[in-house]
């Protein structure tokens, strides 16, 4: 190290950040691979047996297409702790992000809802199956993502009011809302 | 002092503790198996990838004896064998030999002070090991893609996922680290080529590993209940088999060619020129991952006879559509990996008045990577359904090339960088010799399968096989020895910098401490080191007449 002149401490380049944003790619294409394997069953299917969706199987639409809508308000408070954290209002931050939490929640009883609605066994033929695999997947990720609001509550709460975690909480959000998005339009809608 | 150091009462109460050799002993094996230091993960990965090697060795050479017909081996056992050549040829040593290296050496490029995320990091080493350890427990039970025990299956199936995680982890802290960590005045286009190259092969673990991850939960839960959607599990070969494929396994070995990009530039001590064009040809090399995750591993490419008559422009339409993603699967990587091969020789070419200064990370990078593209040709060729090569061992070849090329590259990285890895420099006479057996052994392993692919299944080719992955055990095998009897040799630590580097490892002690740098470096170039001195790529005599 003679010649070279000893710098000031590396500035943080959002670590954070750029860690969830691969962390939610690696998401994506998790959920975008298991969509594309069921497209290619359910085009198999179809061609061979005439259906995929097992007759007699109702999908609750009312209860899917209102997590959709939740997602809105999820990404909507997320983006608002965001909003708190930059003016260090712990007020707004823990209610938005507490009620981020509490509108995941609700997605997953929307989803529970769902599966007791369907009443369809995990070993009921090829479909059942792999419904729930992915729609399980999903349910997972929203646990993860209901334990990282609840967790960056908390941290707000105690005074630790950096809005980088927060904006890698909102990032994980909006990929979520993308994830939710094309299995209601795989799973639900097109069927 | 952060909160999670420990106390100065805490570490006096270690030091007593250790007092006794057994203490010590256990203090020291706590130490690598907590321990969030980059170097120790790496080591710890590149360990378990020498002895993955060792195990897909042996299982080769069971193997060869069946296939040679001296042996006379169970069909079943069979299936649970050629189970554990591909996952040991592919998780067991080709993934922690790539992966090891990066975590290692990538920080100390980079000028930081450790991995991004090392929890992370260490987090992604004991998942790909544990998944490691309960795959092959479910293989000696009669698991995996062919085996008949269902639970051992699922076991199976489930110590994949844990492995795709943990290495998806690893890609994301290796990730992280190139794009957050760099030293002030490092902007991507000065990042170090290795490091660069680990760059992209993380981004391909991330892309890669969940959509794995994914196909193997639809496995699993398949397989526990009803097996109606997938056909049990036959169903992991057909739809999980393209990870133990040769064009996916060239995406992990993509340091390969960032190895050899960091010795090319030593040979004469001259800066590289164009770096974006050999940027450019580790991006290609990463299209392997497009590959990957379209899972498509063989083509319609038009081959022979009257099929590469083109009629009208219908015909050309379909013709195109046909080769297209072919080319752009299999021979855009093998364009990438041309680029790099193509500087390099570049580099290579004397320089008037100048010794060369052969590293190990030249000689066994350019073999390495000669290596990797026999496999790629192999790939591009075997991917092409017309040829049909599809139920020979044309393939085992192509990947036992690319996996074995990364072996050498992986031997060629632990040399260069053993003084900050160990604190000692290993022989050039003794260390180069072994790049020319590893070569040898590669090509014995590989060969004969191309040429069966063409031909037919001799026994000669088994026995040839054979005798090339023997020769690769005893490479490595000599490769340890020199290492160990270094290290033993206690001659005092290595220079800080043995081979005029130009990247930012080499201004760090050897072997690099804890923390690798006192003070962050500060970056003017792609060169820092050169920058520091004036008199650097200069010859004797240019250094007399200045």
């Amino acid at each position: 190290m003679q010649a070279l002149t000893a710098g000031p401490a590396a500035a943080p380049r959002r670590q954070i950040i750029i860690g969830t944003t691969l962390g939610v790619v690696a998401m994506v294409m998790m959920v975008g691979g298991m969509l594309a394997v069921w497209s290619e069953q359910r085009t198999n299917f179809v061609e061979r047996d005439g259906n995929w969706l097992p007759s007699g199987v109702v999908i609750p639409e009312v209860a899917a297409n209102v997590a959709l809508i939740a997602f809105i308000a999820i990404c909507t408070f997320a983006q608002w702790a965001v909003w708190a954290a930059k003016r260090n209002d712990r007020g707004h931050g823990v209610f938005a992000l507490s009620a981020t939490a509490l509108v995941a929640i609700m997605v997953i009883n929307a989803q529970a809802f769902i599966y007791s609605e369907m009443g369809l066994g995990i070993g009921d033929g090829a479909y059942a199956t792999m419904f729930y695999a992915l729609t399980g997947v999903f349910m997972a990720l929203m646990i993860i993502g209901v334990i990282f609001s609840v967790v960056a509550a908390f941290r707000f709460a105690g005074g630790r009011s950096d809005s980088e975690i927060l904006a890698a909480h909102a990032i994980y959000w909006y990929a979520m809302s993308v994830i939710y998005t094309a299995i209601w339009f795989v799973v639900y809608v097109t069927k | 002092m952060t909160t999670i150091d420990p106390t100065a009462e805490v570490i006096a109460s270690s030091a007593e503790a250790g007092d006794s050799a057994l203490g010590r002993l256990l203090a020291s094996v706590a130490d690598w198996l907590t321990s969030t230091d980059h170097k120790k993960i790496g080591r710890l990965f590149l360990g378990g990838g020498l002895l993955g090697l060792f195990g897909t060795v042996a299982i080769n050479v069971i193997l060869g004896i069946e296939r040679s017909g001296i042996g006379n081996i169970d069909d079943n056992a069979i299936a649970q064998i050629l189970d554990a050549q591909r996952v040991g040829l592919v998780f067991a040593t080709l993934l922690p030999l790539s992966i090891g290296l990066c975590v290692a050496v990538v920080p100390m490029q980079l000028g930081a002070r450790s991995i991004a995320f090392p929890r992370l990091a260490a987090a992604g080493l004991w998942m790909w090991a544990g998944g490691l350890i309960l795959s092959m427990i479910a293989l000696v039970n009669n698991g995996g893609g062919l085996g008949g025990d269902p639970d051992m299956v699922d076991l199976f199936l489930g110590a994949h996922g844990l492995m795709a995680i943990g290495l998806a982890a690893t890609g994301v802290s290796i990730a992280t680290s190139v794009l957050t960590t760099r030293a002030p005045g490092m902007s991507m286009r000065r990042v170090p080529f290795f490091a660069l190259s680990a760059f992209v092969m993380a981004l391909g673990l991330v892309i890669v590993m969940p959509v794995l991850l994914g196909t193997l939960t639809y496995l699993f839960v398949d397989h526990r209940n009803g097996r109606e959607a997938f056909g049990g599990n036959t169903g992991l070969y057909d739809w999980a088999g393209w990870i133990f494929s040769p064009g996916v396994a060239v995406l992990f070995a993509i340091p390969v060619a960032g190895l050899l990009g960091e010795g090319a530039p030593l040979l004469f001590k001259q800066r590289t020129p164009a770096r974006g064009v050999v940027f450019a040809g580790f991006g290609l090399m990463g299209v392997a991952a497009l590959g990957a995750v379209t899972q498509v591993a063989v083509h319609n490419v038009p081959w022979a006879g009257s099929d590469l008559y083109l009629g009208g422009s219908d015909d050309v339409r379909e013709k195109l559509y046909d080769v297209l993603p072919w080319a752009m699967f299999n021979l855009l990587p093998l364009l990438g990996l041309t680029i790099v091969l193509l500087m390099t020789l570049f580099l290579a070419k004397p320089v008037k008045g100048a010794r060369p200064n052969v590293t190990p990370a030249l000689a066994f990078g350019f073999l390495g990577l000669g290596m990797v593209m026999v496999g790629m040709i192999g790939t591009a060729l075997f991917a092409i359904e017309d040829i049909g090569l599809q139920d020979t061992v044309f393939a085992e070849g192509a990947l036992i090339y690319v996996v074995y090329g990364t072996v050498l590259a992986a031997l060629g990285g632990m040399a260069h960088w053993a003084p900050k890895l160990w604190g000692v420099n290993l022989p050039a006479a003794k260390v180069l010799p072994l790049a020319g057996l590893g070569v040898l052994a590669t090509v014995l392993a590989s060969l004969p399968s191309y040429v069966a692919g063409f031909d037919e299944q001799r026994d000669i080719y088994a026995i040839v096989v054979l005798v090339g992955h023997v020769l690769m055990a005893l490479t490595v095998l000599g490769f340890i020895g020199l290492l160990v009897t270094s290290i033993m040799s206690q001659d005092g630590p290595a220079e800080a910098d043995p081979y005029d580097g130009q990247t930012l490892e080499w201004a760090t002690a050897s072997p690099a401490p804890a923390n690798n740098f006192v003070d962050a470096p500060t970056v003017m170039s792609a060169e820092p080191l050169a920058d520091s001195n004036s008199n650097y790529g200069q010859t004797d005599s240019e250094k007399g007449d200045s």
